[in-house]
C-alpha cells in the first residue's frame, strides 16, 4: 500500500465558471508527498483560483480534488468547507494579497493560527476562565511553537509589534510562518516572492527547502519568478488560460515549446506584466 | 408618544377583494414613494462615504416642519393659489433643508472622514438627537396639524359596484416622486456631477489626484439628499397634516430599511425598496394585526437579506480571495 | 498648517470664514428659530422670533472666531494636549483600574455620599456593564450591534416574568435571564452571519425594534405599554430590605434601625459587583482561543477560515457572551426599579450604549467607564437644564466624537507577549 501513500493530492477534471467566464476547465494533476510542486502561468491563467478550490474558499464547478494523508486517511475536498479543510486536512495557505490579523501583534497572528489546539486545551474556555494549569502549558506550548517559527524567519526581534507594521518582506514571512504554527500536511503559497527583492528571495528559497525538509511536509507554490521555480519544485504544472499545457520536472518544463510560446516567450513583455500582477 | 411619521389610513377591511386590492395598492404607492424618496437619501450617502447617516431621518423631519410653517406664512401673506403656494413651499423647503444637510455634513462627518468606521456612525446619532431636540425647543413638543390644502378626491369604479378613491393629492404626490426620481437618475448617469459622484465612490483619493474636488461632491449629495427628503417632508405635511418633531426616527428607519433592503449604494435598490415597504405596510393590515406592522417591516428585511446578503439590487459581494 | 502662515496671524480669512459661518447660522435659524409655530383655537398662527436669528448669527460669528483664534495661539499646546493624553503606560492604567475599584467599593461610606450619589452611580454601573458587554461583540468581534439593548429587555422581562409566575427568587432568575438573553443572542446571530458591517447593523437595529414592539403589543404576557409592576426586590442570603417582611428583614437581622438607604447601598454593591464580574471576565477571555478568535474575526474573517477557525462559531459564542451579560444587566434593572415597560428599551438606549463603547475607545474597560460618566453621568446631574438635556447630550456625543475620534483611551494591550518580563511595559506596541 506505498503506492496511494505517495500520492498526496489528486486533482481530476477541475473545472470552475464565473458566469461567462471559465477560469480552469478540466485540469487534472497530481502533487507527490514530500514534493514541492509548482504552479506557473501568465496573469489570469488561473492559478489563484486553483488555490481557491482547493482550500474551498470557491465551490468547483467540475471536478474531484483528493487529499490522501499519510496514514491512508482520504478527504474529498470540494465537499468540505473551507475552514475544515484547514482543520481537518490540514491543509492551509497563504493569500496572494498578504491577509495578517493587522491590528494585531506578531506573536498574537502565530498564537491564533494554533486556534484548534489551543481551544481544545482550554476545555472550550471553561479550563482557561479558570485559568487551570492544562490550559496554561497548553499556552506556554504554543508560544514556544511561535518562538520557533519567529527565531526561523527572523521575526524575534518584532515579535510584540503590531503585524499591520511590519515592512512587507517581513509580512510575507509571518504570513508563511502563521500558516506553518496551523501545522500543514500542505501548504500552499500564492506568490511568496512577490514584492521581495533578490536577496529575500535568495532567503526564501533556502527557507521553503529547509522546512520541507525538516517537517516533512509538501508544498503547492504558486511563483512568477521563474528562477526560483526552476530552483526549488520537483514538479511543474504550466497553466494558461484555464487549462494544463504541460507539466513535468523543471528541465522537461523549461524546453517544452508551448510553454515557451505561452509564457517565456516575451520576457521583457512578461517581466512588466509580473510586477504589475502581483498586487 | 411615538408617533409613526407614516400611518396607515382607512380602514382596515376583513378579507381581500379586487377593490381593497386596488386601494391598498394605490396607498402602498403612495407610501412607498415617501420611503424612496428618503432612501435615496441614505444610499446615495453611503454609496459615497461609506457611512450611515443616521440623521437623514431628522433632516425630513425639518423639511416636513420648514413646509409646514412655509404654508402657514404664505396663508398669512394671502396666497391664495394652491398650485403657486404649494411650488413656493417646495423651493423654499428644498433650499432651507438643504442648508441643514450641508451644515450637518460640515460640521459633524466632514472632520471625521479618515477616522475608524464607527466615529461618523456616533456623530451621526448624536446629530440626531440634537436635530429632533432642537426642533423640540424652537417649535414646542404638540403635534402640529394643517388644515388639508389640496382637495379632490377620484372616484374609479372597478365593477360590481366597486370603488377605489384616489385623492389629487396622492396622484401629485406620485408624479412628482417619479418625476423627480428620473431627473435624478439622470444626474448620476449623464452629468458631470453624476460622473464626479461615481469617481469618488470608487475610490476618493484617485478622484482627488484626477481633480475631481472631493469635499464639494460630497457636499453636494448632502445637499441633493436633504432635497429629496424636503420633498418627502413636505409631501407628508400635505398628506397627513399632523407632524411633530419625533416624526424623522419612524420614517428614518423604515427609509434605512428600504434602502438596506434594495442594496445600499444603489439608487433603483433604493426605490424598489421604499416600494416595496410601502405596500407591505399598506397590505399587512388587510391581514395581519396593525400593530405587528413593523415587525412584518424588519422580518422581510431579515428573510430578504438571509437569501440576499447584500440586498434586492446591491452588487453581491465577491469574496476576492 | 506650515510654519509660514503661523507668522501673521491670517485674520482677514479668520474673519470671513466667521461672516460666513454665521449667514449659515442666520439661514439655518430663520425657518425654525425665527418662526414658532403657535396653536390656535382657529388653527396655527405664528409668532416672530427674528432677535434670535441674530443672536444665533452672533453667536457662531463669535464661536467660530474664538475657536480660529484659539487653534491659531494654541495650536501647538492643544496638540500636545490630546496626543499626551492616552501615552500613559500599561502599568500606570492597571493601576487606574484598581484605584477605580477601590473608589467605587469605599464610595458609600465617604462623608459626602448620600443616597442620591448612590443612586446615581448604580445608573451609570448598569451603563458600564452594558459598555462592557457590548465591546465584546463591537469591540473585540467587530459586529455591529444597533439593537443591544434587546437584550438587556429581554433579561428584565426574563427576570418580571419568572418572578412573578413562578415566584422564583432574584438570584435564581440572574442566571436564567443570562441564558435567556443569550439564548435570543444566538437566535439573532443565525440569519445574520452571512451579512458584513451595516448590513448587520441594521438587521440588529430592526432586532431591536421588533423586541420592543413585541413587548409592547404582547399584552397578554407584557401587560403591553403599562409595564409589569410590583416585581420582587432582590433579597441578600433571604434577608429581605423591606421594613416588614414575611422572612427576616436585614435591619432585623442586624439588629440595626430600618432605613431604605440600606437596599440602596445593596444595590450598588449589586451591580458593582456585576460590573466587576463583566469586565473580569472580559478581559481573561481575551487572552484566551475564544477571545483572540473575535479579535481575529474582526481583522480578517478569510484568513480565519484559512485557520481552521469556524466563523459560525466564533460569532455565535461573541453574540451569545454579548447578550447574556445584557440579560443580566436587565433583570438588575428590573429589580432595581420594581416596574418596567417598554419604554425603557428604546433605540435610543441602545445608541447610548453604542456610543459609550466608541467614545471609550473601543477595547478599553477604564475608557468605557470614562464614556459613561460622561455620557450617562453628566446629564442626570445636569438634570435642571430640562428640556435642554438631551439636546447637550446628543451636542456632548458629536463633540467628544469630534475630539476623539479614536475614544477616548483607545490604545490596545497585545493579550501575550513573547517575554513578558523583559520587555518594558507598554512600550512595544506603538
Ligand atoms: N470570484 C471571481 N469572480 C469572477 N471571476 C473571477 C473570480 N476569481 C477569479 N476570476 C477570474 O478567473 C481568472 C483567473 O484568475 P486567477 O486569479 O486565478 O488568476 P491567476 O493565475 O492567479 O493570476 P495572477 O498571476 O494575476 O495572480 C481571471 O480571469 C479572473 O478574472
Ligand atoms: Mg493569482
Amino acid at each position: 500500500m506505498t503506492e496511494p501513500a505517495a500520492t498526496l493530492l489528486q486533482v481530476d477534471h477541475l473545472t470552475m465558471r464565473f458566469g461567462g467566464i471559465t477560469a480552469i476547465s478540466d485540469l487534472s494533476f497530481t502533487a507527490k508527498r514530500g514534493d514541492i510542486t509548482a504552479i506557473i502561468g501568465p496573469n489570469g491563467a488561473g492559478k489563484t483560483t486553483v488555490f481557491n478550490c482547493l482550500t474551498g474558499f470557491y465551490q468547483p464547478t467540475v471536478g474531484r480534488l483528493e487529499l490522501t494523508h499519510q496514514n491512508g486517511k482520504r478527504f474529498l475536498l470540494e465537499r468540505m468547507p473551507d475552514f475544515r479543510i484547514a482543520r481537518d486536512a490540514h491543509v492551509v495557505r497563504t493569500f496572494q494579497n498578504i491577509r495578517l490579523f493587522a491590528g494585531m501583534s506578531v506573536l498574537e497572528n502565530l498564537v491564533v493560527a494554533q486556534h484548534i489546539a489551543l481551544t481544545r486545551a482550554s476545555g472550550y474556555a471553561v479550563a482557561g476562565l479558570l485559568h487551570l494549569p492544562v490550559y496554561r502549558k497548553a499556552e506556554r506550548r504554543a508560544v514556544e511553537q511561535a518562538r520557533y517559527w519567529l527565531d526561523k524567519m527572523g521575526l524575534t526581534a518584532s515579535a510584540d509589534q503590531l503585524a499591520g507594521s511590519l515592512p512587507y518582506g517581513f509580512q510575507r514571512r509571518l504570513e508563511i510562518a502563521r500558516a506553518m504554527c496551523a501545522g500543514p500536511v500542505l501548504l500552499c503559497l500564492d506568490e511568496p516572492a512577490a514584492g521581495l527583492n533578490t536577496r529575500e528571495t535568495d532567503e526564501l528559497s533556502g527557507l521553503l527547502l529547509d522546512i520541507r525538509k525538516e517537517h516533512g511536509l509538501s508544498i503547492l507554490l504558486i511563483e512568477h519568478d521563474m528562477a526560483l521555480v526552476m530552483e526549488i519544485s520537483d514538479h511543474v504544472v504550466v497553466l494558461d488560460h484555464g487549462a494544463c499545457i504541460c507539466h513535468g520536472p523543471p528541465a522537461k518544463v523549461r524546453a517544452d515549446p508551448a510553454v515557451i510560446s505561452a509564457y517565456l516567450g516575451t520576457p521583457e513583455d512578461e517581466a512588466i506584466a509580473l510586477t504589475r500582477g502581483s498586487r | 408618544m411615538p408617533q409613526t411619521g407614516i400611518v396607515f389610513r382607512g380602514e382596515i377591511p376583513a378579507r381581500m377583494t379586487i377593490d381593497i386590492f386596488l386601494q391598498q395598492l394605490v396607498n402602498g404607492l403612495t407610501l412607498g414613494a415617501f420611503y424612496g424618496l428618503i432612501a435615496l437619501g441614505y444610499t446615495m450617502v453611503y454609496g459615497i462615504i461609506g457611512m450611515i447617516n443616521f440623521a437623514h431621518g431628522d433632516i425630513y423631519m425639518i423639511g416636513a416642519f420648514v413646509a409646514l410653517i412655509g404654508f402657514v406664512v404664505l396663508s398669512t401673506v394671502g396666497i391664495a393659489s394652491v398650485p403657486l403656494a404649494i411650488l413656493i413651499v417646495l423651493v423654499l423647503a428644498m433650499f432651507f433643508t438643504a442648508c441643514y444637510g450641508w451644515a450637518v455634513e460640515r460640521i459633524a462627518y466632514r472632520p471625521l472622514r479618515g477616522s475608524p468606521r464607527l466615529a461618523p456612525l456616533i456623530s451621526a446619532i448624536g446629530m440626531s438627537i440634537v436635530l429632533q431636540n432642537y426642533v423640540q425647543i424652537a417649535q414646542g413638543a404638540r403635534t402640529k396639524s394643517l388644515q388639508p390644502i389640496v382637495h379632490g378626491q377620484y372616484s374609479i369604479d372597478v365593477g360590481q359596484g366597486a370603488h377605489v378613491s384616489v385623492s389629487l393629492l396622492q396622484i401629485i404626490i406620485i408624479v412628482l416622486t417619479v418625476a423627480l426620481m428620473a431627473g435624478f437618475t439622470w444626474v448620476i448617469r449623464s452629468t458631470p456631477l453624476g460622473r464626479a459622484q461615481r469617481a469618488t465612490e470608487q475610490d476618493a483619493t484617485m478622484a482627488a489626484l484626477l481633480g475631481v474636488n472631493v469635499n464639494r461632491t460630497i457636499s453636494i449629495t448632502f445637499v441633493i439628499g436633504a432635497s429629496l427628503a424636503a420633498v418627502a417632508g413636505m409631501m407628508a405635511t400635505l398628506y397627513y397634516g399632523v407632524i411633530d418633531f419625533y416624526i424623522g426616527f419612524i420614517a428614518g428607519i423604515k427609509a434605512f430599511t428600504a434602502a438596506v433592503l434594495g442594496g445600499i449604494g444603489s439608487l433603483p435598490g433604493a426605490m424598489l425598496g421604499g416600494l416595496a415597504i410601502g405596500l407591505i405596510e399598506s397590505f399587512w393590515p388587510v391581514f395581519f394585526d396593525l400593530a405587528y406592522r413593523d415587525v412584518a417591516v424588519f422580518g422581510l428585511l431579515i428573510l430578504v437579506l438571509i437569501f440576499r446578503p447584500t440586498g434586492l439590487l446591491g452588487r453581491p459581494e465577491i469574496e476576492k480571495v | 498648517m506650515a510654519a509660514a502662515d503661523r507668522q501673521r496671524p491670517p485674520f482677514v480669512a479668520m474673519l470671513r470664514d466667521s461672516a460666513l459661518a454665521a449667514v449659515v447660522a442666520a439661514l439655518l435659524a430663520v425657518p425654525l428659530l425665527g418662526v414658532r409655530l403657535v396653536d390656535n383655537a382657529g388653527g396655527l398662527t405664528l409668532d416672530y422670533r427674528l432677535p434670535l436669528v441674530l443672536y444665533a448669527a452672533a453667536a457662531v460669528f463669535a464661536g467660530r472666531l474664538l475657536l480660529s483664534l484659539a487653534g491659531h495661539f494654541l495650536a501647538p499646546s492643544f496638540r500636545d494636549m490630546t496626543v499626551s493624553l492616552p501615552r500613559m503606560p500599561r502599568n500606570s492604567l492597571i493601576i487606574v483600574g484598581w484605584v477605580l475599584v477601590a473608589a467605587a467599593v469605599l464610595l458609600p461610606w465617604m462623608p459626602f455620599a448620600e443616597r442620591n450619589l448612590v443612586d446615581k452611580l448604580t445608573l451609570i454601573l448598569i451603563y458600564v456593564m452594558l459598555g462592557w458587554g457590548l465591546n465584546i461583540v463591537v469591540g473585540l468581534a467587530g459586529l455591529l450591534d444597533l439593537g443591544y439593548v434587546a437584550f438587556y429587555a429581554i433579561g428584565a422581562y426574563a427576570y418580571a416574568l419568572l418572578s412573578m409566575h413562578f415566584g422564583l427568587s432574584f438570584w435564581i432568575c440572574l442566571p436564567l435571564a443570562g441564558l435567556m438573553a443569550a439564548l435570543f443572542g444566538v437566535a439573532l446571530g443565525f440569519p445574520v452571519l452571512r451579512l458584513r458591517g451595516d448590513y448587520l447593523a441594521i438587521v440588529t437595529l430592526g432586532f431591536g425594534e421588533i423586541i420592543r414592539v413585541v413587548l409592547l403589543n404582547w399584552q397578554a404576557v407584557t401587560n403591553g405599554p403599562n409595564g409589569i409592576t410590583g416585581i420582587e426586590r432582590p433579597t441578600l442570603f433571604g434577608l429581605s430590605f423591606s421594613r416588614a417582611a414575611d422572612g427576616p428583614t436585614f435591619a432585623g437581622f442586624f439588629g440595626i434601625e430600618f432605613s431604605p438607604v440600606h437596599r440602596v447601598y445593596f444595590l450598588y454593591y449589586l451591580i458593582l459587583a456585576l460590573a466587576l464580574m463583566t469586565t473580569l471576565f472580559a478581559q481573561r477571555i481575551r487572552r484566551l482561543p475564544t477571545g483572540r478568535a473575535w479579535e481575529a474575526l474582526r481583522e480578517d474573517e478569510i484568513a480565519c477560515r484559512s485557520l481552521g477557525m469556524n466563523p459560525v462559531t466564533v460569532k455565535l459564542s461573541a453574540f451569545a457572551i454579548g447578550a447574556s451579560f445584557a440579560g443580566l444587566a436587565g433583570s438588575f434593572f428590573a429589580t432595581r426599579q420594581g416596574f418596567i415597560s417598554p419604554e425603557s428599551f428604546s433605540f435610543i438606549e441602545s445608541a447610548t450604549i453604542l456610543a459609550i463603547v466608541v467614545l471609550g475607545g473601543m477595547g478599553s474597560q477604564i475608557g468605557i467607564v470614562l464614556a459613561a460618566v460622561l455620557l450617562v453621568g453628566l446629564p442626570e446631574w445636569f438634570r435642571d437644564l430640562s428640556e435642554y438635556r438631551m439636546l447637550v447630550f446628543g451636542g456632548a456625543m458629536v463633540l467628544i466624537m469630534l475630539w476623539r475620534p479614536q475614544g477616548l483611551l483607545s490604545r490596545r494591550e497585545p493579550t501575550i507577549l513573547l517575554d513578558p518580563k523583559p520587555a518594558s511595559a507598554g512600550a512595544t506596541v506603538p
